[in-house]
């Protein structure tokens, strides 16, 4: 059974409709990208598995329970855990508290997280606004990781880092995949790192989900119509 | 130890060290008026739990200062006219004893806020503004109105209530109790701030739909701070009722919410012992220009509006410097 599963997904903002017809799944341990060009319902959708969004139609489930109405922080306990666009910390909290503050029993506790990422153990009394957008970008990842979710969504985790800075994200992603069975979704648009982690893609055009499948199926052809790579 | 640690033990040291000096050279209206200051320090205190970390802009504190007065007001009047409060279901009597008037100044100044927040917390910015106003007017024409204790006039006091082993009438003893009071106000305070949940408020006044998506509602969060921020300025009520043995509407008025405001502003928004030092400027300005002119309001107007536009963080912030990460 998959542990997040949308089906015929349609959601409004106000009286504009942004997502039409999103079908999505991610089992446990898999690593599902999310693709599309600009304004084609990735981040809409990431809002709506979080429940940040209510979707109008169709049903979103965790782990085979229907969260349609569920208030945002109760999904968040069941075990999503968002790392959300634009490496959103609490600024004016240090690292260690944005860490601890919403830490959850489980795995993941400070030394689990220090170790995915070191930089952050020499940062922890500083307050979060003070860091680099790398290590913000870790930051969130690692206040994600420390409620101890089943699934973790990642919104454009490596957007606008330095090249080296995004290895060290996917490296870590990467282990992530490796040593934990959480089930990860990807939104992404970086193809090449994409083919090397993700099992399965899912591509978004218009608000509606319009390839699925294994990413190793993904050819250029599609790629090209859907993405403009 | 940093700056504000040293500002911290400096005021608190000055707060203590004036009234004492006062006390030695005998000058009761000098300790009456620190007693003033640290008791608004405490309703000052309260409210910053609101508005410094959980930017919830309340204008309707002086209903919880003025719950805190009232419930020591109407408990000390039915104990000195001899008279029961209530015969039925149960029979309670008044009672002259501060530790119990402080409880029940608590206890009321927290569950009005509960409900207060309950139904204010649904909106925000302004109309949050607005609707705590309401709330708070609310209970000042109802206070108006209420002639059984004493309506427009207020509740006077006879006696100062008691404190077993104490004698509270000595200004120096009364002052000594508040003082207690305060620090004990400041650790819980403090220990909150620093707590989990004290850091998700902080949180959840950034963004609330990180706090949601990392697990925590916002609503609760919200409602538990301005729940024990109205049971601290009850708190503060009952003090500043029992200093001047009267109590009037004039503690419930928007007036009143607005001072209290003030103190939090002019001492630095956000930080745990900003409070004391904004009630303390407040008493030291009060004092020295209400003596020059009646319309001393304007210069502090002028004050206030000077902090705001040029020292955002208060006095706190002009002194100690930025806010420190971790202190």
């Amino acid at each position: 059974m998959s542990l997040l599963k949308l089906t015929h997904v349609s959601a409004f903002y106000g009286h504009s409709q942004a997502l039409f017809d999103v079908d999505l799944s991610v089992g446990e341990g898999e690593v599902v990208a999310m693709m599309g060009r600009n304004g084609m319902g990735k981040s809409t959708t990431v809002k709506v598995i979080c429940r940040l969004l209510r979707n109008r139609g169709g049903s979103v489930l965790f782990d085979g329970q229907d969260i349609a109405r569920l208030p945002a922080h109760r999904v968040a306990r069941l075990g999503v855990g968002l790392v959300p666009e634009g490496r959103r910390c609490f600024r004016d909290l240090t690292v260690r508290e944005n860490l601890i503050a919403a830490a959850r029993r489980g795995a993941w506790d400070l030394p689990a997280v220090t170790r995915l990422f070191p930089q952050l153990e020499d940062r922890k009394d500083q307050s979060a606004g003070t860091l680099s957008g790398g290590e913000q970008q870790m930051l969130a990842i690692g206040r994600a990781l420390m409620t101890n979710p089943r699934l973790l969504v990642l919104d454009e985790a490596t957007e606008g880092l330095a090249p080296v800075v995004r290895q060290e994200i996917w490296a870590a992603i990467a282990r992530l995949k490796a040593e934990t069975g959480m089930g990860i979704v990807v939104v992404d648009k970086s193809l090449k790192e994409l083919r090397a982690i993700a099992n399965r893609a899912v591509i978004l055009e218009k608000g509606t989900s319009v390839w699925v499948g294994d990413i190793s199926a993904l050819s250029h052809d599609i790629t090209d119509r859907y993405l403009g790579i | 130890m940093t700056r504000e640690t040293v500002l911290n033990a400096g005021l608190m040291t000055l707060l203590l060290v004036v009234p004492l000096a006062a006390w030695t050279f005998d000058e009761p209206f000098l300790i009456t008026l620190a007693t003033r200051a640290v008791i608004f320090a405490i309703a000052g205190i309260g409210l910053n739990l609101a508005l410094g970390f959980g930017g919830l802009v309340s204008f309707g504190h002086a209903a919880f200062f003025g719950l805190g007065g009232y419930a020591m007001g109407i408990l000390a009047h039915h104990a000195q006219t001899y008279t029961a409060l209530a015969t039925w279901p149960v029979a309670i009597e008044g009672t002259k004893s501060m530790p119990v008037i402080w409880l029940m100044a608590i206890g009321a100044g927290a569950l009005a806020a509960l409900v207060i927040g309950a139904l204010s917390l649904r909106t925000k910015g302004v109309y949050f503004i607005m609707i705590t106003l309401a709330f708070g007017q609310m209970l000042y024409y109802f206070a108006i109105s209420w002639s059984a204790y004493g309506g427009e006039d207020g509740l006077s006091i006879y006696v100062r209530n008691g404190f077993p082993g104490l004698n509270t009438m000595d200004p120096i003893q009364f002052f000594a109790i508040c003082y207690a009071l305060l620090l004990i106000v400041l650790l819980s305070v403090n220990r909150v701030a620093q707590s989990s949940f004290g850091m998700m408020l902080r949180a959840a006044r950034q963004s609330e739909d990180r706090v949601q998506a990392v697990g925590q509602a916002p609503f609760r969060l919200y409602l538990t701070a301005f729940t024990i921020s109205g049971a601290i300025t009850g708190l503060a009520g009952a003090l500043f009722a029992d200093l001047n043995r009267f109590v009037s509407p004039t503690m419930l008025s928007w007036q009143t919410s607005g001072e209290i405001m003030i103190f939090v502003i002019l001492g630095g928004v956000g930080r745990v012992f900003g409070p004391v030092a904004g009630a303390a400027l407040f008493i030291l300005l009060e004092h020295s220009l209400g003596g020059s002119s009646e319309y001393w309001h304007i210069y502090l107007g002028a004050i206030l509006l000077g902090v705001v536009l040029f020292a955002r963080g208060g006095l706190y912030g002009f002194l100690a410097g930025r806010e420190q990460a971790d202190d």
